[in-house]
Order: structure tokens, then C-alpha cells, then sequence
């Protein structure tokens, strides 16, 4: 797991995440970037991000790759933040959950690096 | 310079457990080379696909090895890698240095063995086309990826699993015909929603196979086919690629391929069409969703029509745009680094008139191919009429 991700990762758990916008066009995009992937300008500021997020699409895997072979099935999403990233995590503290739903992110700490969580919010 | 299609190859696609990564290339190296009258000393460039071998074999600089076990020293090889458009990229970069006027004869092909590490290793290995940390690291598996751009359209437009079932029922069937291909039987949208669920809304069904195989094809320069007589009966006609973000998370929209937009507005452009010009299409459906998504980005349906074309029979053999009459990746298998010119060979093949389901009047054929979950893509536009 690269040191970028672990420290993106360390922000959630502390409670505090962060995101990349960009100054010139306002596209909003995850680190490590350097260049704006919209306009491709370099003016890139790390901003607080939100810890609720609402689903945009989600599926219950069967099927998986050797490091969650055992944990099958279980369910990952993609969710919207208002800042307009997404991320990608795995579903916790629900058996299922629809486009539009409010979810808070979250991270696990697993042996070898961590793993974003979504769970309802309350 | 014009590029010709001298001779084209593919190995069955399927299961290979007696052969190798090696040994599967020069089969198919060889067929192309006899099809196109030509020997292993005149082959000047050598571009192969291979995406997994790294993990699957412990083998890297596979184009030096596949140049050396074909008996082509004498070649500058390389190997190309793009996913699963591996392949497309390789036949892209060869029709690209003959137009040039670099080479006149190039072996564009790739080969890739599946089968043989087991099920697990196989997955864990193509999901390294995918964005280790925000993708892999989530858990989210290559069926995962479009099981979630399944949901997207199916939440943005009026379909479902039945619709996606219905690309399955056509591409098994033409597969069903295609000597070439790794399922030989049909199905039905019953059982294709009764087979196991592999990432909701996919079920088993919607899923290409783990294949073994590999594909060749012959280019060479107008020139050269006129001095050596070799009587071709295709062109290379245009050809584009394109990127998009690594992660599906990164797009704006996770039910549409932008990569696949520009790389056919490119191709399109170089060969002088338009989308209504193609008469014949294979595809990347890895998935049943990746069928209906290609069909809209190729400009053959506008967004949102595209579950309709094989439920209407719109893409059916005999349909107004036949796509994936070889069976597709979904029946005729997807042995991923081949697969780009495995689609070549088909269209050359319709194009040619001796297709096991052949299109009428086929003239102008288009493949397109996918890297991964969309992050690349190449659209390659071939033409009847040779030297
Ligand atoms: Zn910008």
C-alpha cells in the first residue's frame, strides 16, 4: 500500500479528511494529484471534506480476489461527497443500500493497509 | 502508405493445459504467417500483447521471448501492455510504423494463458487493472467494477437484468456456430438470471470465461504486397485511442465510457466514416453491461437505447448493426492480451466473406477494445478491398 494512501487514510481516522481543489476551475479530486485532471492546471489546495456522503451506486460481491476471499459476500459502494469527489468503500452496520441514502466514511486498519467504510448515517 | 491485412490467425480459445504462453503464440504466429504466404525471416516488427504474464508465468520481456520461440530474431519485438486492450494496441503500433514507411511487414498479435494458476491468482492478477488503492483495496473485484456501472445505468435508464441477460443469449448463440469459440452452447435469459450471482446485478452468465489463446496478424505496406504478389483483400483503415481516469470513482458519470467516445470519434475521423458506414462490430463485452455501453459510445444507439439492441435483435447477426457475430469475449472467451487482435481476426475474416456467421455485404468492420474498466480503449476500422 503506497504512503500517500495510508496517509489519506490516517485523516479519516483522525476525523479530519481532506480533498484536492483546484483553484482555477474548482474541480474537486483526490490525492496524490499534481495536475488538475479537468483543466490541468497546477494549482491544486488540500481542503477539508465532508464525512457524509450519499450513495451513487453499490453491488454485493460473491466472488473476490484472494485478500477478501473469506469475507465474501459483502457489499462496496461509491459515494458522492458534497464537495464532488467520490470514494470507494465497503459497506458496514447494514445488509443493504440504495442510490440516494446518506452514508458517514470511515476507515478499518487491516494487516497489510487500510480500508475505506461506509455506514448508514443516523 | 496503405496497410494490408496479409493473413490472420487465432488459436481455439479455451483451455491450453498441455501448452504455454510460448508455444500458443507461435501457433497462432505461424497460421498467420502460412495465411499470408510469407516465412519468419520477413517479419521486420513483432508487437505482442500480454497482460498477465508476470504473475500467471513469473515471465517478463515476453516480446523478445515470443520474436525468439517464433524463430524471428531477426525482429525488433516488444510487448505491449494496456489491460486488456493489450492486443489492440499492439496491431495500432504496427499499422502505425508501416504507415510510416518504417517496416513493411509487421506480426501484430498477443497470447495469454489463464487457465492454468486456478481461479483466485487469475483474479487477483486482472485486478491489477484496476486502481490498486482506491479500487483493489476496497475489495472491489473487475465484476464488482461493472456490477456498479450496471447499477448506474440501470438506476439512470429504464433496464434491467433481463436486458443485460438478452447481450448473453446472442453473443452464446453466435459462439454456439464459431469453431473458434470456448462455449459452444446457447443459453437463455432464464438461466442467465438462474446462474449464480457473481456481483449483484451480474450473474455467471454475464461473465466472459477464463480463457487461454492467442491471435496473430500479418500487416504489410501496399508496396510490399504489390512487389511480393500477395493477394490481400483488407485494408487498414483508421484507428484511435484514448484514456480516461484509472478509477470508475474518478468519472462523472459511471454509466458512460468517454475513453471509448474519443478513441472512436478518433478512429472514425482517420477512416473517414461515420458510425452508420460500419457494417460489422466485435466488441469488449468482457460483461453484458459492457455490450450495451459500447454500442452507445460507438455512436451505433443514442445513451440509454443501447439495452435494446440485442432484445430487439437490433445487434443480431442479421440485425441493422451486427455486433460480436464471432460469439464475443463472452462465448468465444477473452484470453485478455490476445483479445484485441483475436476481434481483428474475425472482421478480417467477415470481411473476407468465410465468416461461420457472416454478415452480407460486409465492407467496412470496427473493433473496439477495452483496458480494464475503461481507463483505455482502441477502436481499430478495417475495409474490404486490398492490393
Ligand atoms: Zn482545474
Amino acid at each position: 500500500m503506497q504512503q500517500w494512501f495510508v496517509d489519506f487514510a490516517e485523516r479519516i481516522d483522525d476525523g479530519d479528511p481532506t480533498y484536492l481543489a483546484c483553484e482555477e476551475c474548482g474541480q474537486a479530486a483526490l490525492p496524490p494529484r499534481t495536475v488538475c485532471p479537468e483543466c490541468s492546471s497546477r494549482t491544486l489546495e488540500e481542503r477539508s471534506l465532508s464525512e457524509t456522503a450519499t450513495v451513487t451506486a453499490s453491488t454485493k460481491i460473491f466472488s473476490s480476489i484472494p485478500e477478501y476471499a473469506d469475507e465474501t459476500p459483502y457489499i462496496v459502494v461509491i459515494a458522492t461527497f458534497d464537495e464532488g469527489v467520490r470514494l470507494t468503500g465497503q459497506l458496514r452496520g447494514a445488509e443493504g443500500i440504495e442510490p440516494g441514502e446518506t452514508v458517514t466514511v470511515g476507515v478499518e486498519e487491516r494487516e497489510d493497509g487500510w480500508l475505506v467504510t461506509f455506514s448508514p448515517t443516523d | 502508405m496503405t496497410v494490408q491485412i496479409a493473413g490472420v490467425a487465432s488459436t481455439p480459445y479455451g483451455e491450453h493445459p498441455d501448452s504455454s504462453t510460448r508455444e500458443l503464440f507461435t501457433d497462432a504466429g505461424l497460421e498467420a504467417l502460412d495465411d499470408a504466404g510469407l516465412e519468419v525471416g520477413d517479419v521486420e516488427e513483432l508487437y505482442a500483447g500480454n497482460f498477465i504474464g508476470d504473475q500467471t508465468d513469473d515471465q517478463a520481456h515476453v516480446g523478445a521471448m515470443l520474436a525468439d520461440y517464433l524463430g524471428a530474431r531477426q525482429a525488433a519485438s516488444m510487448r505491449t501492455e494496456s489491460a486488456c486492450a493489450s492486443a489492440s494496441s499492439a496491431a495500432r503500433s504496427g499499422a502505425q510504423t508501416i504507415a510510416a514507411g518504417d517496416a513493411d511487414v509487421a506480426l501484430v498479435g498477443g497470447v495469454e494463458m489463464m487457465s492454468t494458476g486456478g481461479l483466485a491468482a487469475v483474479t487477483d492478477a486482472l485486478a491489477n487493472a484496476a486502481d490498486n488503492e482506491y479500487e483493489n483495496e476496497a475489495g472491489l473485484t473487475f465484476p464488482g467494477i461493472y456490477a456498479l456501472m450496471a447499477q448506474a445505468y440501470m438506476d439512470e435508464f429504464d433496464a434491467g437484468p433481463g436486458d443485460l441477460a438478452a447481450v448473453a443469449v446472442k453473443n452464446y448463440e453466435n459462439g454456439a456456430s464459431n469453431p473458434l469459440s470456448q462455449r459452444q452452447e446457447e443459453t437463455d435469459v432464464e438461466s442467465v438470471l438462474d446462474s449464480p450471482p457473481v456481483a449483484t446485478p451480474l450473474h455467471l452468465q454475464d461473465c466472459c470465461p477464463i480463457s487461454d489463446g492467442a491471435s496473430a496478424a500479418v500487416l504489410v505496406s501496399e508496396s510490399y504486397a504489390d512487389e511480393h504478389g500477395l493477394e490481400t483483400t483488407v485494408s487498414w483503415a483508421g484507428s484511435g485511442q484514448a484514456s480516461d481516469s484509472l478509477a470508475l470513482q474518478d468519472r462523472p458519470d459511471l454509466a458512460r465510457t468517454r475513453a471509448a467516445e474519443r478513441a472512436a470519434e478518433d478512429a472514425y475521423d482517420r477512416a473517414e466514416i461515420s458510425p452508420e458506414d460500419v457494417d460489422v462490430v466485435e466488441l469488449h463485452d468482457c460483461f453484458t453491461i459492457a455490450e450495451i455501453l459500447a454500442i452507445e459510445s460507438l455512436g451505433f444507439f443514442e445513451r440509454g437505447e443501447g439495452a435494446r439492441g440485442a432484445v430487439d435483435g437490433e445487434t443480431a447477426a442479421d440485425g441493422r448493426i451486427p455486433v460480436n457475430t464471432s460469439g464475443g469475449l463472452l462465448a468465444k472467451g477473452h484470453p485478455v492480451g490476445a483479445t484485441g487482435v483475436g476481434q481483428l481476426v474475425e472482421i478480417t475474416k467477415q470481411l473476407e466473406g468465410r465468416h461461420p456467421n457472416q454478415v452480407d455485404d460486409a465492407t467496412i468492420g470496427l473493433t473496439h477494445t477495452v483496458g480494464g474498466s475503461g481507463a483505455s480503449c482502441v477502436v481499430n476500422v478495417l475495409r474490404a478491398g486490398g492490393a
